[in-house]
């Protein structure tokens, strides 16, 4: 298997332990993947300005990946859905894709509609499959307990997915969870979105978002939040500290990206090849568990 | 209050030509969006439903002058579950790309419009070249030229090139 890795602007700049752990399980489970230089932001942040800018911007990724032969796999779930909004569109859509490809000519480029777009977890789930991972698995991480946040993009709108996973009861990550041993706890405001996107403009109202996750993490017996998306990560990780000291409350929830999960089931290495070093609220109590058992 | 001689009803069919804009008519204001939206349910002044309304209605001036379309965090909940097919996290989008039309921006999407026009990114990658390099990772290249031909194709490298930020 290979793919393009579709980093984006967050993840390489802010998720270095998403890429770290990325790469290293990739590595681990024989998948190949391949970097174009010529990758740009995937257009989503411009398409509040124009949306056709932010659209051009994708079809420009994906005619860069199509140029190689590659299928591109997403590590942020905003990515996702707008790589695979603008796929869908030039699929589907022939008066799109000529009106895309006009603009894309001037830049040398041409989209033909030759590309997958899939989130590395979806990718995993679906094209690797829970059989082949399982098959990888050398520390079963039995006994741990963690909870999923699928996020919004992953899943909707799931038109464009193709339905692949059911935005009202999802379940690819928490199989993601499963496969390695370990236990997905479920909680009750599992649908809140992380509010990532609105930080900018009312921020009050964006933290008040993310805190109404953590307290329902945080209510159950599980040892992190495992998430798929770098902006839900900037919320419930970057911005947890700040959540506390404004809501008079305490979390300290560690917030770990799937790959690092999944690693300690690999037999990968949490400070070296996973990024654990790198995490602001350490999984202290998890990774004890798993050394002392 | 809605003003009668303020309402500018073909609005609404500036709506319908965007993206996604086209079912708008189609709402029976139930009510479900704003059931299912997360923003609301933290923040009551934000309401898709009503927003929706206000659209129907012809109330241009207040939509596109209100901060309500910004707050949308588009996370789809709305669309998904709505009865009549109304793509509401599309217009909310809409809605963005006619305020910057008319020369309305908020302050915290320029900022990101302007970065990407600088970087091709939306952060500048910089220094953290080096961290990359400790932890083995590959260096990224800042190459924004094609990008801003993009903008200047679509002609928003105006709106990114001054410095100004429209919104008082
Ligand atoms: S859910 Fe659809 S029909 Fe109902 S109020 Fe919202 S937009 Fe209108
Ligand atoms: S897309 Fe926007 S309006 Fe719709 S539910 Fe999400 S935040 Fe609310």
């Amino acid at each position: 298997m290979k793919y393009a890795l579709f980093l984006g602007c967050t993840v390489p700049t802010r998720g270095l332990n998403y890429e770290l752990s990325t790469r290293k399980v990739c590595d681990k489970l024989g998948i190949e993947l391949v970097d174009i230089e010529e990758f740009s932001c995937c257009g989503f942040p411009v398409r509040s300005t124009s949306n056709e800018a932010g659209f051009v911007m994708a079809m420009r990724n994906l005619a860069l990946a199509e140029k190689q032969n590659l299928d591109i796999i997403t590590l942020c779930s905003a990515c996702a859905e707008t790589l695979v909004e603008a796929n869908h569109l030039a699929k589907n859509d022939p008066e799109f894709r000529n009106e895309m490809n006009g603009k894309l000519k001037s830049l040398g480029l041409k989209y033909n509609g030759n590309v997958e777009v899939k989130h590395f977890a979806r990718m995993l789930h679906q094209d690797y499959g829970l059989d082949k991972i399982r098959a990888k698995i050398t520390t079963p991480l039995d006994g741990i307990t963690v909870s999923t946040h699928y996020g919004c993009h992953y899943l909707k709108p799931s038109e464009i997915y193709d339905h692949y996973d059911d935005p009202e009861n999802p379940h690819s990550l928490d199989e993601l969870i499963e496969v390695t041993g370990a236990k997905a706890v479920p909680y009750s405001d599992w649908q809140m979105c992380c509010g990532g996107s609105i930080l900018g403009v009312k921020e009050e109202t964006s933290l008040k978002m993310a805190k109404k996750k953590l307290d329902s993490v945080s209510s159950k017996d599980t040892g992190a939040l495992v998430l798929i998306c770098p902006f839900c990560s900037v919320m419930y990780e970057g911005n947890q500290k700040k959540i506390e000291r404004e809501f008079e409350t305490e979390y300290k929830l560690p917030i770990l990206y799937y790959p690092m999960f999944l690693g300690l089931a690999l037999g990968l290495d949490p400070k070296d090849d996973l990024g654990f070093k790198l995490s602001r609220i350490k999984a202290k109590n998890l990774l004890a568990r798993l050394e002392n058992r | 209050m809605i003003e009668v001689n303020k309402l500018d009803p073909k609005f609404r069919y500036e709506v319908m030509r965007e993206r996604g804009g086209e079912k708008i008519s189609h709402c029976f204001t139930c009510g479900t969006c704003t059931a299912s939206c997360p923003v609301n349910e933290v923040d009551e002044a934000f309401n898709p439903r009503k927003i929706i309304r206000m659209i129907v209605l012809g109330m241009k001036d207040n939509v596109l002058n209100s901060d309500f379309m910004w707050l949308c965090a588009g996370c789809s909940s709305c669309q998904e579950r709505c009865p009549q097919g109304v793509s509401i996290t599309d217009i909310m989008m809409a809605l963005k790309n006619i305020a910057v039309r008319n020369g309305i921006t908020h302050p915290a999407f320029q900022v990101q419009a302007s970065e990407i026009y600088k970087f091709g990114r939306l952060y500048e990658v910089g220094d953290l070249n080096d961290r990359r390099e400790k932890l083995e990772l590959p260096r990224i290249p800042e190459k924004p030229e094609p990008i801003r031909k993009i903008y200047e194709l679509i002609g928003i490298d105006k709106l990114v090139e001054s410095e100004e930020i429209n919104q008082e």
